[in-house]
């Protein structure tokens, strides 16, 4: 079971205080859009084996949604930020690399 | 036979005598005891009987890893089967029985299983009750059910009324083991100045030192492991824990730990069992090693024990395996047993060691103390059935054809060496190594399991690092590594020396001897409970099953309930002789939590009986009680189904209550219905983001019916929301809804449209709320008085804040039922006096309570729909015929997008309408409309099905609804639905508005 | 009308390794804005300076709690709730800023004895040793939400929403059984 720092209370806390949310930076396609991008955004998520960003709701705590990003293969956690942005902090990017070097951050929402 | 000697025994208080009875045997130990100690200090060494073969068993071991005394425990409400007599502690009146015979213990018909040795070899129940088919339900499954298992399960009417309990604990440093490694490593890193807790699953602190009669810093270590316990009680930061065992490590350093609290003193307060749900920084894994059987001919013959477990029994309880006593082994710790037995004044008739040369200190102490030695030889056979007659020798690399010696004895203690507990290292993907000296596996420090900094969070120290000689260094340095990646980095004092005999190296035995023929083979037990023996791995192997998973689950070998503690490295050793290639080639099967097997109870925690979800109540919800409410859950709610009057059936009261409404006036404790303020200058923006409908030209003190889709367009959830004011909006869910719908909200405020200028808050639980709805609503209310209710004050769909009556009213004039109806909001302390209010105002107006059930026949006689019935996540609101909930106007809404998809426009869409049997019946819900023609799985095509069904009181016949593909230009259709049993129903496509089409009821 | 008012679980009380008691009607008021914004008409208000992340303020009667980086809770007497609503709206009043009556959709109950902390650990995934008189931590009891207060040294107050206030005692009843101390805490 997972220990995650909700960014925004500032609490380390169980998963179970937290509801998962699905990956992150996801663009929204709405009316007018063509199938393949709302496809995309409604259907086709990453899936990789290592860095990964993904949605968390402290639902049992502040109520904020946040921002982890971790690695799913050894659930190593990068950092955490709050949700109101459209890619990745420069400095958990900076954290990322200094732990996978060879990790490169793909242009989020992308489909 | 064993026995109790007359002196000794540093565990038992001798003044304190303790009975208790095995199978209806009164007997006797004394306090301090285990029950196998007791069992054993009775003369009592047959105890059970194995799981195919049903033959004789007795202790192997004296601990966890007990693979044979397992026993059924208490009676009646209390009684559990499969408890380890190894791991239980005596109390007064316990009382035991043994388990899998039949019969009786001393005479069990199933044993003859036994005389048939080719019978229930590896995969035996694969191979043989293949055919005939018809045999399996009525011949071969009654006979293996009776044949094979342990335990019995508790009965079924049985009531555990035992309290259990979690815990949830916080450590920077959690240390598991309270052996001399475990107490040292726990010492460094709490004057380190972590945060320490340390458990130990026996009863005892200091694990096998003082057995071993190791002694530390020149004195016995009982006195360093009494001056370190005084040291680290002294410790507010330390957590010392006896009876606690570390079940499992889990993902960023979650363990779980299974406390057993009052089970050696059954009967005062304290709960049973308790679960730790500790979360720690680091893991310092110290849970010792397991002493490994040897593979000979009749290993498994009562009287026959690990050699630890003798000298266990021996000093802790001062009990005696038996008057004469064979020691086998191919390593110098057996010969500690030896020396100790003789000391205790117990026949050693000889130790029979594999190696050709025993030269160590310790066989050099037998030798000086007499103890005869039979160097290069093993055991050809154990003699005797039910408990060990004596032994023949053989050479240790012959076939074992003929015997060199017979030795007279009645206990045999073996020592195949030792195997770490790697068990929790492993638990979350620590690898192991293979030491190729010591012959085990060993935690692999390079691949440690990995935390959430990156870095490995378990650390092994002692015997489970597979250290067998001096631990106490190591111990303090990992207690202090794991301190200081926690950051505590203060000095800690000097670890003790502890000084263990000098080892000379051990020599692997798997089979005994080396080149045994058949016969012997298929006598050599590994897994002592499910019975596997040396020759079922080895007719694995040859029927090509290499990969150890595999010719585990083939053969059950590690599958018991102690799961492979002393098989799984003289298994994997067979397995790979079989294969011929190297140990760490075979590799080990996984290892998975918890490490000994914990109780449901204790897994279920507080969540039992009125706890085991949380019953969510209205403020009416005691008065409901009172009066007949038969009760339906809807969600975390229970809602009342319908009021039972004294007499009354639920059809009955169903049907009266419906006709009240439609008839006089009736009352819904709509308290459950969700309830969220939306507010700010942008949110009008929102509701029209969130609503399929336009809600931004809502006049404030107007309601408006709203619908809310997700992003596949598929109708989530609908309601009625009020404008308050130009910036305030109240949203009504579904009784189902209210958190999701308000998380959903928050979802796309925080995460989508942070710059809007919108708040939201659930105010569900703020309001009790009462529907009043009939012909004499309006009257029934006014006698409250305070609040004009006339249809000018307050037309259709409009709410209006007062004190009606007194209470903190805001009335909301809408309508689910077609009456005449009003909702009464007021703060929730208000709510059951509102109630009690209403129903004394209105005795002579015969008002009544409804139920869910005549609100849900209400709405559908009005052809309303209902999110759950009509819906069920694959629904647009356009199927239900809601086009006009759907704004044109609008550019976006959730959901919007979703409806443009070329299915959501096809025209042959199954789309709602009523439906009304040609006799009046009511139709099944759910029923499916059959069309002609079958699909490509032969089943009969489909084009419609019933979704609400129910008999109208007020029509006098069975009304429904359905989706119906291109249902509504289909009007007066006849259709064909499945019954039950084949049955065909007949029903005509209606309109699904049954009562006051034009909607007059409602606008009084 | 004193007996149209009734709190969650009027007068629950149990006693045995600490003492629990329904705390009756409490006001509470949400607050919801920038924290920036809410702190004058707050101040004016209430007197109550705004509390720093996680922590709580109080001023007799009065305590303001910081529950999100956008929210506060307010209590108060109950009877005073609706007066102090309407006075904060208008002085919020062209503020993007939200104020709610609350105060009837919470359940709350006092625990206190030196064994607090033992009990709301068998139910509450909180370490109380990180926890301060002063401090307020939103969590879960067992399968509930939970703000837990810590008020003075073995004092807590729990919320839970009305709803589960039969659950929150029976579990807390049941966490705080005599006989039970998992001596945890010092």
């Amino acid at each position: 079971m997972l220990s995650l720092t909700c960014p925004c209370c500032g609490i380390t806390a169980e998963e179970t205080e937290f509801t998962p949310g699905g990956e992150a930076h996801l663009t929204r396609s709405g009316p007018g859009s063509s199938d393949s991008s709302y496809e995309a955004y409604m259907f086709q998520r990453k899936n990789p084996r290592g860095v990964h960003f993904e949605r968390w709701r402290h639902a049992y705590g502040c109520g904020k949604w946040f921002i982890a990003a971790r690695d799913t293969v050894t659930l190593e956690v990068f950092g955490t930020y709050p949700a109101q942005t459209t890619e990745p902090p420069a400095e958990i990017v900076t954290q990322i690399r200094a732990r996978r070097p060879d990790w490169t951050p793909e242009p989020q929402g992308a489909a | 036979m064993s026995h109790r000697l007359a002196s000794g025994g540093r565990l038992i208080d001798r003044r304190q005598p303790v009975n208790f009875s095995f199978n209806g045997r009164q007997m006797s130990g004394f306090a301090g005891d285990t029950l196998a100690a007791g069992l054993l200090g009775a003369g009592q060494t047959l105890l059970g009987r194995s799981f195919k073969y049903h033959r004789p068993r007795g202790v192997v071991a004296s601990g966890a890893e007990e693979p044979n005394a397992l026993l059924g425990l208490g009676q009646g409400d209390r009684f559990e089967p499969n408890q380890r007599a190894t791991t239980t502690e005596l109390f007064e009146g316990l009382a035991a029985t043994s388990q899998n015979h039949w019969p009786r213990l001393e005479f069990d018909l199933l044993a003859l299983n036994n005389l048939v040795p080719q019978f229930l070899t590896a995969g035996f129940y694969y191979k043989t009750f293949l055919w005939p088919r018809a045999f399996w339900k009525h011949v071969y499954e009654p006979v293996i059910r009776r044949s094979a298992g342990l335990g019995e399960a508790p009965g079924p009417r049985t009531r555990d009324p035992d309290r259990y309990e979690q815990i949830y604990a916080f450590a920077d440093v959690m240390v598991i083991g309270g052996g001399i490694a475990g107490l040292q490593a726990a010492l460094a890193a709490a004057e380190s100045g972590a945060r320490v807790a340390l458990w130990e699953q026996s009863a005892h602190w200091g694990g096998r030192a003082p057995v071993d009669g190791i002694e530390i810093d020149g004195t016995p270590a009982e006195d360093w492991i009494t001056a370190t316990l005084a040291r680290l009680a002294a410790m507010e930061n330390v957590q010392l824990r006896l009876r606690t065992m570390g079940a499992g490590v889990h993902d960023h350093g979650y363990v779980l730990g299974y406390e057993r609290v009052s089970d050696h003193a059954p009967g005062d307060d304290a709960p049973r069992h308790r679960l730790w749900r500790m979360r720690a920084g680091r893991i310092i894994t110290a849970t010792g090693a397991i002493e490994r059987p040897l593979s000979f001919a009749g290993n498994d013959v009562p009287g026959v024990m690990l050699a630890s477990a003798m000298r266990d029994y021996l000093v802790n309880y001062a009990v005696a395996p038996g008057q004469e006593v064979v020691i086998v082994t191919n390593n110098d710790d057996a010969y500690r047993t030896a020396l100790a037995l003789r000391r205790a004044g117990i026949g050693v008739a000889a130790v029979v060691d594999a190696r050709a040369d025993p030269a160590g200190p310790l066989p050099q102490a037998a030798r000086a103390a007499g103890i005869r030695i039979l160097a290069g030889s093993g055991i050809r056979k154990v003699k005797g059935g039910r408990h060990v007659k004596g032994v023949e020798v053989c050479a240790i690399d012959s076939r074992g054809v003929a015997h060199t010696a017979q030795l007279d004895c009645d206990a045999v203690g073996m020592s195949g060496g030792w195997s770490p507990v790697v068990h929790l290292w492993s638990h979350c993907g620590g690898k192991l190594i293979w030491d190729e000296g010591g012959h085990f596996f060993r935690p692999d420090p390079a691949r440690p399991p990995l935390g959430q900094d990156g870095a490995g969070f378990v650390l092994a120290c002692g015997s489970a690092n597979g250290d067998l000689g001096p631990v106490l260094g190591d111990a303090q340095a990992t207690g202090c590594r794991a301190a200081q990646a926690m950051g505590a980095d203060g000095a800690a004092s000097d670890a003790g020396r502890d000084t263990p005999a000098e080892m000379a190296e051990m020599e692997p035995v798997w089979i005994m001897p080396r080149a045994a023929e058949y016969d012997l083979r298929a006598k050599m037990w590994l897994d002592f409970q499910n019975d596997v023996k040396v020759s079922d791995i080895q007719l694995a192997a040859r029927e090509g099953f290499h990969s150890v998973e595999h010719a585990k689950r083939y053969t059950t070998l590690g599958m018991a309930t102690d799961q492979g503690k002393l098989s799984n490295i003289n298994g994997l050793a067979i397995l790979s002789d079989a294969l011929g290639q190297p140990i760490p080639a075979t590799g080990t099967t996984t290892f998975r939590p918890p490490y000994t097997p914990i109780s449901l109870a204790a897994i279920a925690g507080e969540a039992r009986g009125p706890l085991f979800q949380p019953l969510r109540r209205t403020p009416m919800q005691d008065w409901h009680d009172a009066h007949g409410a038969d009760w339906e859950p809807v969600g975390q709610w229970r809602r009342p189904f319908a009021y039972l009057r004294k007499g009354e059936g639920r059809t009955a009261a169903v049907n009266r209550e419906v006709r009240n409404v439609r008839t006089g006036v009736g009352m819904l404790d709509a308290s459950t219905l969700g309830k969220i303020l939306v507010s700010g200058p942008d949110a009008a923006r929102f509701m029209d983001m969130l609503y399929t409908g336009m809600m931004s030209s809502l006049k404030p003190g107007r309601c408006r019916y709203g619908l809310m889709c997700n992003e596949n367009g598929f109708l989530m959830d609908d309601g009625v929301v009020a404008r308050l004011d130009e910036g305030r909006f109240l949203v009504h869910t579904t009784s189902g809804g209210a958190d999701h719908i308000h998380g959903w909200m928050e979802d796309w405020l925080q995460c989508e449209w942070w710059d809007w200028q919108v708040h939201t808050v659930n105010m569900t639980e703020q309001f009790a709320q009462v529907a009043v709805a009939g012909p004499k609503a309006r009257h029934l209310l006014e006698r409250l008085g305070g609040m004009d209710l006339s249809r000018e004050a307050m037309p259709f769909m409009s709410f209006a804040e007062g004190a009606l009556g007194g209470f903190d009213a805001r009335v909301f004039r809408i309508s689910f039922s077609g009456e005449l109806g009003f909702e009464i909001a007021v703060p929730a302390s208000q709510g059951r006096a509102l109630w009690a209010r209403l129903m004394a105002e209105g005795a002579d107006l015969d008002v009544m309570p409804y139920g869910t059930e005549a609100l849900h026949i209400l709405r559908a006689e009005k052809g309303f729909i209902m999110i759950g019935d009509e819906t069920d996540g694959t629904v647009i609101p356009q199927d239900l015929g809601l086009n006009w909930a759907i704004s044109k106007k609008k550019t976006d809404f959730l959901g919007k997008r979703g409806m443009e998809r070329v299915a959501m426009q096809d025209p042959d869409r199954w789309t709602l309408v009523g439906l009304e049997t040609l006799h009046g019946t009511v139709l099944p819900h759910g029923a499916l409309a059959l069309a002609p023609g079958h699909n490509a799985n032969g089943q009969r095509q489909t084009q419609g099905r019933v979704t609400s069904s129910y008999y109208s009181a007020n029509l006098g016949c069975g009304i429904a609804m359905g989706l119906v593909a291109n249902g509504p230009d289909r009007m007066g259709e006849v259709l064909d639905f499945a019954g039950p049993k084949d049955r065909i129903i007949q029903a005509r496509i209606v309109d699904p508005v049954r009562i006051d089409k034009d909607g007059e009821r409602q606008n009084v | 009308m004193s007996d149209t008012w009734a709190s969650a679980l009027p007068q629950a009380q149990f006693d045995g390794l600490i003492r629990i008691r329904e705390a009756g009607l409490c006001g509470m008021i949400t607050l919801r804005g920038d924290p920036a914004a809410l702190a004058g008409p707050l101040r004016a208000q209430t007197g109550l300076d705004m509390p720093a992340q996680r922590r709580i303020v109080s001023a007799g009667a009065l305590q303001l709690a910081w529950m999100s980086p956008d929210e506060l809770l307010l209590c108060l007497p109950h009877a005073e709730a609706p007066t102090m609503v309407a006075a904060l709206q208008t002085a919020l009043a062209g503020q993007f800023a939200t104020v709610a009556n609350v105060s009837d959709a919470r359940a709350v109950f006092d625990l206190s004895g030196p064994r607090v902390r033992d009990v709301l650990a068998k139910l509450c995934p909180v370490d109380f040793a990180t926890l301060q008189p002063g401090d307020i931590r939103r969590s879960r009891a067992a399968q509930v939400a939970a703000a837990i207060l810590s008020l003075e040294d073995d004092q807590f107050r729990i919320i839970c929403f009305r709803s589960v206030a039969g659950y929150m005692f029976d579990l807390l009843a049941g966490a705080a059984a005599p006989g039970s101390d998992p001596a945890l805490y010092p």
